[in-house]
């Protein structure tokens, strides 16, 4: 005897639970706390933090935990936290020209003023499981040996010229004014894209944009599809202020700091009959510790400019409605997970007229015996 | 608070009567802040006076995930009220996992009155499917929809599609209908069949079966579609003009079924096909709940009044 | 059918187009009649393509003005409509046959559909109807009708271009554009197509501007011609005469290049 399907709900609680259980494993070990995964998983918080669009650390951090490692589903819950939060106003572009540096490197020159600085990176180590890390650190000490290279500046104030700044006293290096009356950029967290998008537009999706999508949209431009010659200009992470103009007051405050990874890819251009050769730009900047995606972006940003610099498009990186559509981890997890949900009753029709072409062949209407009465 | 006449009480009830203490407070009404709302509705008041356009929107990221229902979600936000009473269906069926969980997030959220009545309720949100029941001009139908641009599969960039809705240039759909007629001797699409509305644009109306298609045409009721991911919004206001695409002489038509439902007997409702044993033996039910459940009633009290005058008689 | 001599279909004033410095079309002038074929004939790099571009509203000029008679109205400035008007136009009252048949056809839809979508696009709804105008059609450009449901891929280069020549046609346009219709062809197959092209042109009555690099095409096609060279008009006339009696030095040095069999 055939019973309806019921219980939905009961097993939604249910499949809670479970979850929670899942989050929690074996409840004898040691539960993680929202501060070893700020400091000990510091990358997949500036992930987190970068496509969520919230710079915030320990809210990162949360999420993280919440979604048991998964970072797509950790951006989620960042970025519908963000979506409800009033807005306070807008800051000041910040300056990565006065950035307190913790790693700065240029593949153009061998050295340049403030001197190719190290930093913390993965660069140059090798990629050996370290089973010291096995144990904790205390047990661990004597066994581990760690090697840094490199130095931090000086002095906090010494301030590090650009690469682009300096490529620009030749006037070899193409660049950007802002616009005049500098209004205020479209936000993308507010309305929707809408084609053609401006530079900004684009440069704001693209940094809210799934790390794995953007990075493979950018290997395609290294291996032909699309070629712009890209060499890093340079490659920034430090920390920058944040200043407000509060209306009250008229002049900028600082609000504090946050970290960033700026990335300003140098390209060729061929120059034209009115313009001499000059080196064009790609950009990428993202939130914490983030070169991969930082470095991603800016080639992706060079390859959506083809049509602007008179380039032919002719690969997916180069066309800006492929690109800025399929970006966004969330929309394209969502849509791809979506196929979980029930489709029966689309299923069905299908199953229908399936069924009903298997059990009558078509007959295609071909009118060949007609025509030739038509024309005898 | 569930308002259900039927004898069924789910265990969804009672699980529903302890989670329905006041809305959470951590929580704006419906979730949403008055601004978004606010750009929300404008949206929908210029999807209205436009039907059929789609009309972009700052989609905001919901607490479920792009591609299932946050477009739908965020229209019901916009316009539900106190004093509503809402449904949320899922392949015609309340008790299904989506339904079940997009009515939580209301009921956490705004504490309104829900029901499984399709007749009881003022907001009714759905998946997929419209209620057999014919809805009044006192209600709201808010479809989730998944991908608003009816020729996108054809077309898929965006700003080539604005342009042929702009010019009403739909010569590509029929293209599309041509060749399946050529090709299988009858039109080949079955769901979120695309359909003109108000004379004027061409509209896909979410995947719901095309037997589904012809209540939307003079419907009382105002029936507004949400597109999340997509960012779009729009509208058919009610007695409206909404024409399923077809040719003079291959004109649209609905399924139909052998079989009537098994546990109410009806042969004008959609159905779901069951597959009850190992041996691949089928029966049809209705896929609308609400409406199954009613016309078992119906059934039983016609035969209960049959047999009471039967006995009168004697 | 008579040439109308009352106002010409199509005429373009002055048209200038540059990219950067290179001036690609310079003072550009021309009158077409109705049912009148004009060759535009000229090397790679004579600004032809250019000027083709500018008359079908692809291109806007830098400077100058392209007329067309409208069907119920006057000489209107195409580049003074809206967009919409446009559209409109290239879908009934023109025609445009690409080089390259692939950019004028739907390649993966099926001949019928190439040819039925113009008229499904003005509103014609009965399939029995538009199936039976594309094996019209199909049957006019020599194309076997039993071909109705194939995809253009599956036919060759010169079928190809009778399809994209259908598809054109069935809204009885009364102005074409072709560029190199038949270049990439066999020949044999370039000469077949001539021939059709020739024998529509003169049945329907069509005015037709065709660009090509090929004096022949130009001799059996079109009535007048217009030759040119780094963007210049420097020679034009009556097929005949600017072939057999070419004044510029450049015609003399394009007619005396031809091959001679």
């Amino acid at each position: 005897m055939y019973v309806a399907v019921k219980g939905g709900e009961q097993a939604i609680l249910s499949s809670y639970q479970l979850l929670d259980e899942q989050r929690r494993g074996d409840p004898s070990v040691p539960e993680l706390s929202i501060a070893q995964i700020r400091q000990q998983m510091k990358l997949a918080v500036d992930r987190v933090m970068t496509e969520g669009s919230v710079f915030d650390p320990e809210l990162a951090a949360l999420a993280i935990k919440q979604s048991c490692g998964d970072l797509v589903e950790a951006i989620f819950l960042l970025r519908a936290y963000r979506a409800t939060l009033p807005r306070l106003g807008s800051t000041q572009p910040i300056d990565t020209g006065k950035m307190v540096l913790d790693r700065r490197i240029s593949a153009t020159f061998k050295d340049l003023p403030g001197g190719q600085v190290l930093g913390p990176t993965y660069d140059y180590t090798q990629r050996l499981l370290d089973f010291s890390l096995l144990a904790t650190t205390e047990q661990a000490q004597a066994a581990s040996v760690i090697e840094s290279v490199g130095a931090r500046p000086a002095e906090a104030e010494y301030f590090s010229p650009r690469v682009i700044d300096l490529l620009n006293r030749e006037g070899l290096i193409e660049t950007h004014q802002a616009p005049e009356d500098d209004p205020t950029p479209f936000d993308l967290t507010r309305q929707p894209v809408r084609f053609p998008a401006a530079r900004s537009t684009r440069l704001q999706n693209l940094a809210r944009g799934d790390e794995g999508f953007l990075l493979a949209m950018a290997y395609s431009t290294q291996r032909g599809y699309a070629n712009s010659h890209p060499f890093v200009g340079e490659i920034r992470l430090g920390s920058v202020d944040i200043e407000l103009i509060p209306e009250e007051l008229g002049f900028a405050i600082s609000i504090g700091e946050i970290e960033v990874t700026e990335c300003q890819m140098v390209n060729q251009f061929g120059g034209s009959k009115t313009e001499p050769p000059q080196f064009t730009r790609g950009y990428g900047l993202a939130f914490g510790h983030s070169e991969r995606k930082a470095m991603a972006m800016s080639l992706v940003d060079r390859a959506l400019r083809a049509t602007e610099l008179g380039e032919l498009v002719q690969s997916p990186a180069q066309m800006p409605e492929f690109v800025l559509s399929h970006s966004d981890s969330l929309e394209a997890s969502g849509f791809v997970q979506h196929l979980k949900l029930p489709h029966y009753v689309d299923f069905q029709s299908e199953l229908e007229l399936v069924r009903k072409m298997r059990a009558s062949p078509p007959q295609t209407p071909t009118l060949t015996g007609d025509l030739e009465d038509e024309h005898a | 608070m569930l308002k259900d006449n039927t004898s069924d009480v789910t265990v969804g009830e009672a699980v529903a009567s302890h989670e329905n203490q006041a809305v959470d407070q951590h929580f704006n009404f419906a979730y949403l802040d008055e601004r978004t709302k606010r750009m929300i509705r404008r949206a929908i008041l210029k999807a209205v006076a436009i039907p059929g356009y789609q009309v972009p929107f700052g989609s905001r990221e919901m607490p479920l995930p792009y591609g299932w229902g946050t477009g739908g979600i965020q229209v019901t936000a916009s316009v539900i009220g106190p004093h509503d009473i809402l449904k949320v269906i899922d392949q015609g069926s309340d008790d299904t996992v989506n339904a079940v969980n997009i009515r939580r997030f209301f009921q956490r959220t705004t504490n309104v009155e829900i029901t499984t009545q399709t007749q009881a309720a003022t907001l009714i949100q759905t998946r997929h499917r419209i209620p057999e029941m014919a809805l009044t001009e006192d209600q709201i139908i808010i479809y989730q929809v998944p991908v608003p641009e009816p020729m996108q599969r054809l077309e898929p960039r965006e700003r080539e599609t604005r342009s042929l809705h702009g010019l009403a240039e739909y010569g590509l759909m029929h293209v599309k209908l041509y060749e399946d007629i050529a090709r299988y001797g009858h039109i080949a699409t079955t769901y979120d069949y695309p359909v003109l509305v108000n004379h004027r644009y061409v509209m896909a109306p979410s995947p719901i079966p095309k037997f589904d298609n012809p209540k939307m045409h003079m419907n009382p009721a105002l029936q507004l579609f949400g597109a999340g991911r997509e960012k779009r919004i729009y509208a058919v206001p009610p007695y409206t003009s909404v024409e399923s695409l077809g040719f003079e002489d291959y004109p649209f038509e609905i399924q139909r079924w052998d079989a009537p439902c098994e546990l109410c007997g009806s042969r004008d409702s959609f159905l779901d096909e069951v597959i009850t044993d190992d041996q691949g033996g089928r029966i049809f039910v209705c896929s609308d709940s609400n409406y199954c459940e009613t016309q078992q009633n119906t059934v039983e009290q016609t035969a209960v009044t049959a047999a009471q005058s039967v006995l009168k008689d004697v | 059918m008579p040439v109308d001599k009352q106002s010409p279909i199509l005429r373009a004033t002055g048209l200038n187009k540059s990219y950067g410095d290179r001036a690609a079309l310079i003072d550009a002038s021309f009158e077409l009649w109705p049912g009148e074929v004009l060759a535009i004939v000229g090397e790679s790099g004579s600004g032809k393509t250019t000027l083709l571009n500018a008359l079908a509203a692809r291109d806007q000029p830098d400077s100058g003005s392209v007329e067309f008679h409208l069907k119920d109205g006057a000489l209107t400035d195409i580049f003074k409509m809206t967009e919409a008007q446009r559209r409109l136009l290239a879908r009934t009252d023109w025609g445009f046959v690409h080089q390259n048949s692939a950019d004028g056809l739907r390649m993966e839809v099926s001949a019928g559909a190439n040819v039925g979508e113009r008229l499904m696009a003005l509103g014609e709804r009965h399939y029995g109807k538009i199936r039976a105008t594309a094996c019209d059609w199909l049957a006019r450009v020599e194309i076997d009708p039993a071909r109705i449901d194939d995809l253009p891929r599956h036919f060759s280069g010169g079928m190809r271009q009778r399809l994209q020549i259908a598809r054109n046609l069935v809204t009885q346009p009364r102005l074409v554009f072709m560029d190199e219709p038949t270049s990439g062809l066999d020949v044999s197959v370039q000469a077949k197509l001539l021939d059709l092209l020739r024998q529509l042109t003169q049945h329907l009555g069509l005015a037709s501007v065709i660009v090509t690099h090929d004096l022949a095409v130009a001799r059996l096609l079109a009535h007048r011609m217009i030759v040119m060279r780094r963007g210049r008009i420097v020679e034009t006339g009556l097929t005949d005469q600017v072939l057999d009696d070419p004044q510029h030095s450049y015609t003399q040095l394009l007619v005396s290049s031809v091959l001679q069999p």
